[in-house]
């Protein structure tokens, strides 16, 4: 049966000074979930999931529809605050603070934590305000040219200003899928996150679209600590350093993307990367 | 055999009959409307003319006149029930959609669906209690009141349907950029849903403009200028019950002219309520 497993990161800690190619290396912790479990109602979405995210790394969540990687995924900006009748025991800590501590501005976690949705989800807005919206909503620009300024360099992080600069303040539904999906990731990256969610940010894409966003995550993480959730299990071989395999609300094992994938120590990981199952 | 041949040619001749049932009732629907334009333009619009726009009523026996003041009367007593009508059901509405916990939120619903169906002559003596007792005289105040109660409920409604209808991967994208709940609301979800709003509340004008009821003993009937707000206003509505009903053929030419003004504007709204604000085309990828 499924049992948590310490990951790696873990046991390594906060070993600084490895070098940035080596994906493997061990990276300071940025996310750490302890026994964290959620419950929907009488219903239990996550049973004790203890996990460490580390800073600067792909780490991608798999496992089947209705494992809870996307509940997971939620808890880490508190955006499953926002569903009914939610509760949360265990903690989840960022740089080492608890975010589920009483009296935590949730506005501000959010900033620092962003997320991209499984469904590119622009505002009914131009795509200039689009990515200005959070800029605006956070008072982060000091004046109209350094708003500007901020708004090119969000689209240009999220590899979209060439194919978006003459068309700015048409609006964002006008974009192509995948554009849209960029410009969602561009509408994230302005508040400046540290952490980047990505909730199957491809699975409505076709798969040049995705090629395009799957590049754009492994440049995004050499300033962002992401953690991706997929039901693509060569995407999340593709593009993550480590890999968290979930089934049935539990965390049944998390490692080195590659190590999981080609000699997991879990026979129901086994299993289902190997397509016996989900 | 024969039983297979005999089901088919009832279920085809079944068929037959339903359609055409359907179709003739459809029919009828546009016909009544149809009826009620070709009649009005056939009776009204030969006692249509300038004056009509421009001229005060002239007292009886005397020809000519018009009814400037029942089309600025109307303009006034819509003014005042978009005025306060349209904010109060649109706030009710918001905090319906947005705030509300189910239970106050089903109550509220469930009133304001009451309030939807008060006849509107009930709704003109509440009015006559509120304005016109303490005031004691007739007003466009009083009209305006009338008429706003009446637009409330619409508002609230559509107000919270079309608020419900913004999809929750909005709200949830506002939300996790940073932004706290009432500018998420603010910023995203209304400006989403203001066409439909908008909608909504023009349709709900249109329909207000036409309701004589409310109107018979709060704004009265004038035949002169109105002046302000606290002095009883002429109004097509009433104007043309009035005119309608009165022994005088001049007056019932009259009568059909303003029908068929009333209905036109009524018209040109809730055609320019849809084209105005008609959603663009394919806008989901």
């Amino acid at each position: 049966m499924a049992v948590r497993t310490p990951s790696p990161i873990a046991r390594s800690g906060f070993d600084r000074g490895s070098s940035q190619a080596d994906a493997s290396a061990p990276r300071p912790v940025k996310i750490m979930a302890a026994d964290l479990s959620l419950f929907y109602g009488e219903k239990q979405a996550l049973h004790g999931v203890t996990m460490n995210i580390a800073a600067n790394q792909v780490t991608a969540l798999i496992g089947p529809s209705g494992c809870g990687k996307s509940t997971f995924l939620r808890t880490l900006n508190r955006m499953n605050d926002i569903i009914p009748k939610t509760r949360i025991t265990g903690a989840v800590t960022v740089d080492g603070r608890d975010i589920y501590t009483p009296g935590l501005d949730v506005v501000a976690l959010r900033r620092r934590v962003g997320m991209v949705f499984q469904r590119s989800n622009p505002f009914p807005k131009s795509i200039f305000d689009n990515v200005a919206y959070g800029i605006r909503v956070n008072r982060m620009a000091s004046s109209r040219g350094d708003l500007n300024h901020r708004v090119e360099q969000s689209l240009r992080r999220a590899a979209l200003w060439d194919e978006a600069k003459d068309r700015l303040h048409e609006s964002a539904l006008s974009l192509s899928g995948g554009q849209q999906q960029r410009l969602c990731i561009a509408r994230a990256l302005a508040v400046e996150p540290e952490v980047l969610l990505m909730d199957e940010p491809a699975s409505a894409l076709d798969p040049i679209a995705t090629q395009r966003i799957e590049e754009l995550i492994y440049e995004l993480k050499r300033e962002y600590t992401i953690v991706i959730v997929t039901h693509n299990m060569q995407q999340a071989a593709r593009v993550s350093d480590v890999t968290a395999f979930f089934w049935l609300g539990k965390l049944v094992e998390i490692g080195p993307t590659e190590s999981l994938f080609t000699n997991p120590r879990e026979k129901l990981t086994d299993d289902y990367v190997t397509g016996r199952f989900g | 055999m024969t039983a297979t041949a005999t089901t088919s040619l009832v279920r085809r001749s079944v068929n037959v009959v339903m359609l055409g049932l359907t179709a003739v009732c459809a029919a009828v629907t546009v016909a009544a409307l149809l009826f009620i334009l070709a009649y009005l333009l056939y009776q009204g619009g030969s006692s249509l003319n300038i004056a009509f726009f421009t001229k005060l009523p002239t007292p009886v026996g005397e020809a000519g006149g018009g009814m400037a003041n029942a089309l600025v009367g109307s303009a006034k007593l819509l003014a005042l029930a978009a005025a306060i009508g349209i904010p109060l059901g649109f706030m009710a509405g918001l905090y319906i959609a947005e705030f509300a916990s189910p239970m106050p939120a089903f109550a509220l619903r469930y009133a304001t669906d009451l309030l939807n169906g008060v006849p509107s002559i009930v709704i003109g003596i509440f009015a006559y209690t509120l304005v016109v007792l303490p005031m004691k005289h007739f007003s466009t105040l009083a009209g305006g009141v009338a008429l706003a109660i009446m637009m409330i409920p619409v508002t609230v409604r559509g107000t919270e349907e079309f608020l419900r209808a913004v999809p929750a991967s909005l709200r949830e994208g506002s939300l996790a950029l940073g932004a706290p709940k009432w500018m998420t609301i603010a910023r995203v979800v209304v400006p989403a849903a203001s066409r439909g709003i908008l909608t909504t509340v023009l349709l709900g004008l249109a329909r207000v403009a036409g309701e004589t009821a409310p109107l018979l003993f709060t704004a009265l009937n004038n035949r002169f200028w109105s002046r302000g707000w606290v002095e009883p206003t002429a109004s097509l509505p009433v104007m043309i019950f009035t005119y309608a009903i009165a022994p005088y053929e001049d007056w019932v030419r009259q009568a059909w002219a303003a029908a068929l003004v009333l209905l036109a504007l009524v018209l040109a709204a809730n055609i320019g309520a849809r084209v105005l604000f008609r959603r663009p085309a394919a806008t989901t990828s």
